[in-house]
């Protein structure tokens, strides 16, 4: 079978700068030396048609996994192919086949129009005026861009700037889109508005196939065919969004409502029925809100002891159908940084 | 083979398309924002009128005051070269454009060559500016003898200076402000040694032949002989010499930009250094 992304054994690392700078010499200070490990032994297959996802915290490398296939980027070692080609070897025709588009972008120039901006950037792939055009009008029209398709870019909310972003990513009809956080940024409409475009797209286009980072839950939940669950350049896991829940047993899965937890440490720390437990003070309610994931389904009793030896009232308990976001906390041991004070912790 | 031929005309297609995608940009900039005709015309005028002046002031021979018109026009080329070609990949990098381009199945020649013809309308109008109104105030008088040959020398100079901007903007797409405040303390010093000035063979033999090795010396020198010839102007070469020259220089640097780029380009892949740390 062909794959349209296969990676093998994929590292990348970064060098630190190793040059002292002469004022640390003068001072007899340490040179700064060492190596940052983004990617050890990524191992990818994506099939053709495919909406993949590489969901991770941040740092977790999904993006210079994606500048690795983009080539932008050379692997340490391992290889990586792009509809067959290895992009160490033959870039050129690799850029034939993708494009990519990245979230919080702010390409093009300011002096130019919307339609001017996506037509300029097609240029690079050989894609005559007209096609340009006639794409360009009918996605501008899906997305809401129509009115100001001669707006200059420097104008545009950034929303609307994400629209046509997302539409000069499109527009050259790319074999294989990478899309790095498309949404990142965008209020809830407008990012709905994407994931429903690209959704689209991919209906209307069985055969291409588009690899998506993001580490908003819900959006891979939503999107994606399969996802890769990445965190601190592995992959922890691959397979459909179902298959992930399903793994995660749903009898083991409970959310506990506790009153407020100031103590720094976590309750059920050491418990042996715990894999892992996520915490979310809610200061405005008084509460803390855990989400234990139990080795079986009999660990319960042993939670609701423990809370009773350490005088905690459990406020509710309740048995809960695991989420992607409980399947990416079970694999990576931690969550990832939301916004609403979620602690994150280990048993 | 049809199949390579087909690639080949292909990959042609792209490329003119992406130099006119590319300098369509500056085009446009001209159009809609006209302030840089103060700035990029004007005020350039100043300073050669400056160097006119002293010139006039110190009673040197009277084709000084032309040689500093012609230079300044030919000044308009060499900025161009400068910071709105070779420059011009590092600030692509910090706006989130390189990697856009370096992601498409073009060549990089093509995207800098549209830069170049993109902003060859400002800089042309600078440099006829300089020349017309210069040698309208100060009576400049020109005798040329051989236009073709004028001619000639004008583009082999420009092909040689575009090639050499070329091969610096692979240096500033890997090493961005380094090279750019490396470009900035060379600016003063090149148009000293390269005869903007004064002619390059005021500053000696050796330190001529030096300067020689930068294009714009050999072009500046020529085209000052072509069109006062018949005036004592203490040439470097004669100018048949100075064209061969440039014309070996535009191929030189042609090529030394096509494998430098590629060559930094590795490079920047190897290292991780093409795009910004936040993409």
């Amino acid at each position: 079978m062909s794959w349209a992304i296969a990676t093998h054994d994929l590292r990348r690392t970064f060098r630190k700068d190793t040059v002292r700078k002469w004022w640390k010499r003068r001072r007899g200070l340490p040179r700064d030396s060492g190596e940052t490990v983004a990617l050890d032994g990524v191992d990818l297959a994506v099939r053709p048609g495919e909406l993949f996802g590489l969901l991770g915290p941040n740092g977790a490398g999904k993006t210079t996994v994606l500048k690795i296939l983009a080539t932008l980027l050379l692997p340490t070692s391992g290889r990586a192919e792009v509809d067959g080609i290895d992009v160490a070897v033959d870039a050129r025709r690799v850029r034939e086949r993708i494009n990519m588009v990245s979230g919080g972008e702010h390409s093009g120039f300011g002096i130019l129009t919307v339609r001017e901006t996506i037509w300029m950037f097609a240029q690079f792939y050989g894609v005559p005026t007209k096609v340009v055009h006639e794409r360009c009008d009918r996605m501008m029209e899906i997305l809401g861009l129509t009115a100001d398709a001669n707006t200059k870019i420097s104008k545009l909310s950034t929303g609307m700037r994400q629209k046509m972003n997302i539409i000069r990513g499109f527009v050259t009809d790319p074999k294989i889109l990478f899309l790095d956080e498309p949404t990142l940024g965008l209020d809830v409409a407008v990012a709905r508005e994407v994931r429903a475009f690209v959704a689209e797209w991919m209906r209307e286009h069985p055969e291409r196939t588009i690899i998506l980072t993001t580490h908003y839950m819900a959006e891979a939940d939503e999107m994606c065919d399969r996802i890769a669950i990445i965190d601190r350049g592995k992959v922890l896991a691959c397979d459909t969004p179902a298959q992930l829940k399903h793994d995660l047993a749903p009898d083991c899965l409970y959310r506990i409502e506790i009153p407020l937890w100031s103590e720094g440490d976590n309750p059920l720390a050491e418990l042996a029925a715990v894999r892992s437990v996520a915490m979310e003070h809610r200061d405005d309610r008084g509460r803390t809100q855990m989400r234990v994931i139990l080795e079986d389904e009999n660990g319960i009793a042993a939670v609701t002891e423990r809370l009773s030896q350490r005088g905690v009232a459990a406020l509710s308990v309740t048995r809960q159908e695991p989420t992607l976001e409980d399947a990416f906390l079970n694999l990576v041991g931690h969550g990832l940084s939301n916004g609403n004070g979620a602690e994150q912790a280990g048993a | 083979m049809m199949e390579i031929a087909t690639d080949r005309r292909k990959a042609l297609a792209t490329n003119l398309r992406a130099i006119w995608g590319r300098a369509y940009v500056r085009v446009v900039g001209a159009n809609r924002e006209p302030s840089w005709i103060f700035f990029e015309v004007l005020l350039p005028l100043l300073a050669a009128f400056a160097f006119a002046l002293v010139y006039r002031a110190l009673g040197a021979p009277e084709q000084y005051i032309g040689f500093v018109i012609v230079s300044g026009a030919m000044v308009a080329f060499w900025q161009n070269i400068l910071w709105a070609m070779a420059a011009q990949f590092y600030w692509e990098k910090e706006m989130g454009n390189l990697e856009l381009y370096l992601i498409a199945p073009v060549s990089r020649m093509a995207i800098l060559l549209g830069m170049a013809i993109g902003g060859l309308f400002m800089t042309a109008t600078r440099a006829i500016a300089v020349l017309v109104i210069g040698s309208w105030v100060f009576n400049v008088q020109y005798a040329v003898t051989d236009w073709l040959t004028l001619f000639a020398v004008f583009w082999a100079t420009m092909g040689a200076i575009y090639g050499l901007g070329m091969m610096a903007s692979s240096l500033f797409m890997l090493f961005g402000r380094q090279a750019w405040h490396t470009a900035n303390l060379f600016q003063e010093p090149v148009y000293f040694v390269t005869g903007f000035y004064f002619p390059v063979r005021s500053l000696g033999g050796v330190v001529a032949m030096g300067a020689s090795i930068i294009p714009l010396t050999l072009g500046l020198d020529a085209i000052r002989q072509l069109i006062f010839a018949g005036s004592p102007v203490n040439p470097l070469f004669s100018v048949r010499v100075e064209l061969a020259l440039l014309v070996a220089a535009t191929v030189i640097l042609n090529w030394l930009a096509l494998k430098g780029l590629h060559y930094m380009e590795t490079l920047g892949k190897k290292t991780g250094r093409l795009t910004l740390k936040a993409q």
